[in-house]
C-alpha cells in the first residue's frame, strides 16, 4: 500500500484560531500556536508535521478557507 | 392614426406595459385595480413579446420581485392599490436604495386603513414624500386621462432608467375604471441581452462575465461616510429631476384672477368648475401638476403676480395643499377643498368652496 | 534528509491537494471564529468552479450574518430585504431562465419573517436553489431567539430558555417544505466534520444540476452552529449540535425527485 506524506500551510494573519482544525485532524498535526497574529487570534500550525498524511481534513472544515494542504506519495 | 380603442385605464396600463417592452409584470390583486393582472393575463403577453406575468403571494413578495427583475436589468413592474402599496413600502425606499429602475402603479383608494375601494387621493404624502424609510423619492407622474395611463407608462420607464429611481403612476380608482379614447402606444421590442448590457452594463446582475467586476445589487453600506456621500449623489439626482422633469399643465390661466391647483380626477372635476365659474363672471383657471415629484413649484410661483387667491382640490383631508403653500410661502391666500373617504367631490361644490373661500359668499 | 527539507519537497505545486478556489474572494470574512457560514460559502464556492457556472450564476444574499456573503464569492449578487431572498429569486430565474440562481438565507430571515416567501417559491418550483443555515438563534442582532431555537435553549430573548408555551415550537422547516409538491430535492445537511461538508458538498452539486435540467427548487437545509450566540467555543459549539440539534433536526435527504 501507498504511503503518503503531507503538509499544510495556514495563511496565520487570516486564523482566526477557532480549533476546528485541530479537532478535524486524525493523526492530531495541528494545534494553536502560543503565539498569537496581528488580530490576536493563536493561530493553527504544524505542531506535529510528520504525522500529516495530506488528508485535507483541516481543509475541509475550516471556515476561513486559511489552510492549503499538499500530499505527496513516499514509498 | 395608430391603434385607437375604448377601453378601461386598468386595461391600458397593461396593455402599454406589453406595447412598451416591459419584461416583467410582478402583482397582487386588489381593488380597484385587479383588471391590470388580469388584462395580462388575458393577453397572455409571454406568447407574443415574452413578457413574464406572476400573481405573486402577497405584495411585500411582488415589490421584491420588481427588485430582482430589476437588479437584472429588465423592464419591470408591479400595481396594486392604497393598503397594497403600503406593504410595498419596504420594496420602494430598497429599489431606491440599491437605485433601481422600476415602476409602480398605486390606483389609489380611501383609506387609513382597509378603508373603501372607491376612489381617493389621500395617499400623496405616501407617493411624494416617502411612504418607506430614509431620504429617498419616486418620481410621481399623475395622469388624468385613460390616454395619459397609455402614456405615462412608457414615460416613466424612460425616466426610471434615465436617473436610476423607481417611478411611481399615482392614478386612482376613478380614472383606473373610467372607459375612454386611447390612442395605443406602437409596439417596442423588448431589450436584448446585448441591449442590457449596453444600457446597464454597469450594474445588472446578469452573471459576472471573466475579466469584469462583479455587480452586486444592494442599499447597503455599514460605513458611514460612504452612507453620507451615496446620500449626497441620491439628492443631487433628486434636485436633477426637479431642474429637468417638471410637468405640468395649464387651462384657462391667461387671464385668470384665481387658481386651482388640482392634479389626476380632481382636475378633471376642476376643468367643470371652470366652466361653471366662469358662466357667472368668475375667472378661475387651472394648474395641473402632471409630475408630483418632482413639483411644479416654480410654475406656481409664477402664477403669484396675477392671481388673489389659490383653492388647492383634492380628494383628501388637504395633502398636496401643503406643497402649494409651500410654493405659494404666504404671498397669497391657499385654501383646500377636498371630499374623503372615497367621496368624489362635485364642480359644483368645487366653485362654492370658490365662492366661499375668496369671494365671501 | 532532514524534516525542513522534506517539508520543503512537499509544499511544492505538484504536491497541491487542496486550495481556496478562486471563486473564493481574498476578502476576509468578517464571520466570528468558527462560524460555519465560512464552512458553506467555501462549499458552493467549489461546486460553482467545478461546475464551471461562475460567469451564469446570481446570489441572492439575506439580511443577517450572511448579508455581506456578496463579499465572499467573486459572482453577481443581489441583496434582498430581510426575508424576501426567494422573490428576488424568483424573478431573476423567471427572466433569465438560462442562469444559475441561489438564494442564501439565515433561520430568522427564511424561517421567521421570510416564510410566506420561501413557502410560495417552494410551492411554485422556482427552478433556484435555497441554502437555508440553521443555527437556531438570530446572529447578527445579538443571539435572540429564532423559529428554530430548540425548547428550553437559552437566547437574549429566552433569558429562562424556550417555553414553547408562550413561543411556540421549533419549526422544522425541511419538512415542511418537503410536503409541497413543488419541491424536487430537500435535504438537511450539516459541515462539522470532513465527512459533513463532503456530503454536503455533493448535496449542492445536485442542487445546481438540478437547476441545469430545469427540475425546479432544491432546498439545503444545512444545521449550523453560532459559537457567539450559544455562548460556547467553535469546538463545544460542533459538540452541542451534534448533542442537540441533530436530534430535533435529523440528517438527511428528505426529498429526491
Amino acid at each position: 500500500m501507498a504511503k503518503f506524506k503531507g503538509a499544510i500551510v495556514v495563511d496565520t494573519e487570516k486564523c482566526k484560531g477557532c480549533g476546528l482544525c485541530v479537532v478535524s485532524c486524525p493523526t492530531k498535526v495541528i494545534e494553536l500556536a502560543r503565539d498569537v497574529n496581528g488580530k490576536g487570534y493563536h493561530y493553527a500550525h504544524m505542531a506535529n508535521p510528520d504525522a500529516c498524511i495530506g488528508c485535507s481534513s483541516c481543509g475541509l472544515v475550516c471556515p476561513d478557507t486559511v489552510i492549503t494542504v499538499y500530499r505527496m506519495k513516499v514509498s | 392614426m395608430g391603434d385607437i380603442r375604448l377601453m378601461k385605464g386598468n386595461e391600458v396600463i397593461a396593455e402599454a406595459a406589453i406595447r412598451c417592452g416591459c419584461d416583467g409584470y410582478f402583482g397582487y390583486p386588489i381593488t380597484p385595480q385587479s383588471e391590470i393582472m388580469e388584462t395580462l393575463m388575458i393577453r397572455r403577453p409571454e406568447l407574443e413579446t415574452g413578457m413574464v406575468v406572476v400573481q405573486a403571494e402577497s405584495e411585500v413578495a411582488a415589490i421584491n420581485m420588481v427588485y430582482g427583475g430589476a437588479s437584472c436589468g429588465k423592464k419591470v413592474m408591479t400595481s396594486s392599490s392604497s393598503p397594497g402599496i403600503s406593504l410595498k413600502a419596504e420594496g420602494l425606499t430598497y429599489l431606491a436604495g440599491a437605485e433601481l429602475p422600476a415602476l409602480i402603479v398605486n390606483i389609489v383608494r380611501g383609506g387609513p386603513g382597509l378603508g373603501t375601494i372607491q376612489p381617493a387621493q389621500s395617499d400623496y404624502f405616501q407617493a411624494v414624500k416617502g411612504g418607506g424609510h430614509g431620504d429617498y423619492k419616486l418620481i410621481v407622474l399623475a395622469p388624468a386621462s385613460v390616454q395619459e395611463m397609455n402614456d405615462f407608462v412608457d414615460l416613466s420607464f424612460e425616466l426610471a432608467y434615465k436617473y436610476l429611481n423607481p417611478a411611481m403612476i399615482l392614478s386612482d380608482g376613478v380614472i383606473g375604471q373610467m372607459m375612454e379614447k386611447v390612442e395605443l402606444s406602437e409596439f417596442k421590442p423588448r431589450w436584448t441581452a446585448e441591449e442590457i448590457e449596453k444600457i446597464s452594463g454597469s450594474w445588472a446582475t446578469t452573471g459576472k462575465k471573466k475579466g469584469v467586476t462583479r455587480r452586486i445589487s444592494t442599499s447597503l453600506d455599514l460605513d458611514s461616510a460612504k452612507q453620507e456621500i451615496f446620500n449626497h449623489k441620491l439628492q443631487a439626482k433628486y434636485r436633477a429631476m426637479e431642474e429637468n422633469e417638471v410637468r405640468f399643465e395649464k387651462i384657462d390661466c391667461d387671464d385668470a384672477d384665481y387658481l386651482f391647483v388640482a392634479y389626476g380626477s380632481s382636475a378633471r372635476i376642476c376643468q367643470k368648475a371652470i366652466e361653471i365659474a366662469r358662466a357667472k363672471g368668475i375667472k378661475v383657471g387651472l394648474l395641473r401638476p402632471i409630475t408630483l415629484f418632482p413639483y411644479p413649484t416654480k410654475a406656481i410661483q409664477a402664477m403669484l403676480g396675477q392671481v388673489k387667491g389659490i383653492l388647492s382640490v383634492e380628494m383628501s383631508a388637504g395633502q398636496m395643499v401643503e406643497d402649494v403653500r409651500l410654493a405659494v410661502s404666504g404671498k397669497v391666500p391657499v385654501e383646500h377643498y377636498g371630499r374623503y373617504g372615497g367621496i368624489i367631490p362635485t364642480p359644483d361644490e368645487v366653485v362654492e368652496a370658490l365662492e366661499q373661500n375668496f369671494l365671501g359668499e | 534528509m532532514t524534516a525542513t527539507t522534506e517539508l520543503k519537497n512537499i509544499i511544492s505545486e505538484e504536491n497541491l491537494i487542496y486550495s481556496k478556489t478562486p471563486v473564493l474572494l481574498d476578502n476576509e470574512m468578517h464571520y466570528c471564529p468558527g462560524c460555519t457560514h465560512g464552512v458553506i460559502h467555501k462549499v458552493i464556492a467549489e461546486v460553482i468552479e467545478d461546475m464551471g457556472i461562475q460567469e451564469e450564476t446570481i446570489g441572492v444574499s439575506p439580511v443577517g450574518c450572511s448579508v455581506l456573503a456578496y463579499n465572499y464569492l467573486d459572482i453577481d449578487w443581489q441583496q434582498a430585504a430581510h426575508g424576501r431572498a426567494p422573490a428576488l429569486a424568483t424573478a431573476t430565474i423567471r427572466l433569465m431562465p438560462e442562469k444559475y440562481v441561489f438564494t442564501y438565507q439565515g433561520d430568522g430571515d427564511l424561517a421567521s419573517i421570510g416564510c410566506a416567501e420561501i413557502m410560495h417559491a417552494c410551492n411554485r418550483g422556482e427552478n433556484i436553489v435555497v441554502f437555508f443555515v440553521n443555527n437556531g438563534i438570530y446572529g447578527m442582532t445579538g443571539g435572540q431567539m429564532a423559529p428554530t431555537t430548540l425548547e428550553g435553549q437559552v437566547t437574549a430573548t429566552t433569558p429562562y430558555g424556550r417555553d414553547c408555551k408562550t413561543t411556540g415550537f421549533p419549526m422544522k422547516i425541511s419538512e415542511m417544505v418537503s410536503l409541497l409538491p413543488g419541491t424536487r430535492f430537500v435535504t438537511r445537511q450539516s459541515a462539522e466534520t470532513p465527512g459533513a461538508v463532503r456530503k454536503l458538498k455533493k448535496a449542492v452539486k445536485k442542487a445546481f444540476a438540478n437547476t441545469r435540467e430545469d427540475k425546479g427548487i432544491s432546498f439545503i437545509e444545512i444545521v449550523s452552529t453560532c459559537s457567539s450566540g450559544w455562548k460556547q467555543t467553535p469546538v463545544q459549539s460542533n459538540e452541542w449540535m451534534k448533542e442537540h440539534m441533530f436530534p430535533y433536526y435529523p440528517l438527511g435527504t428528505l426529498k429526491d425527485e
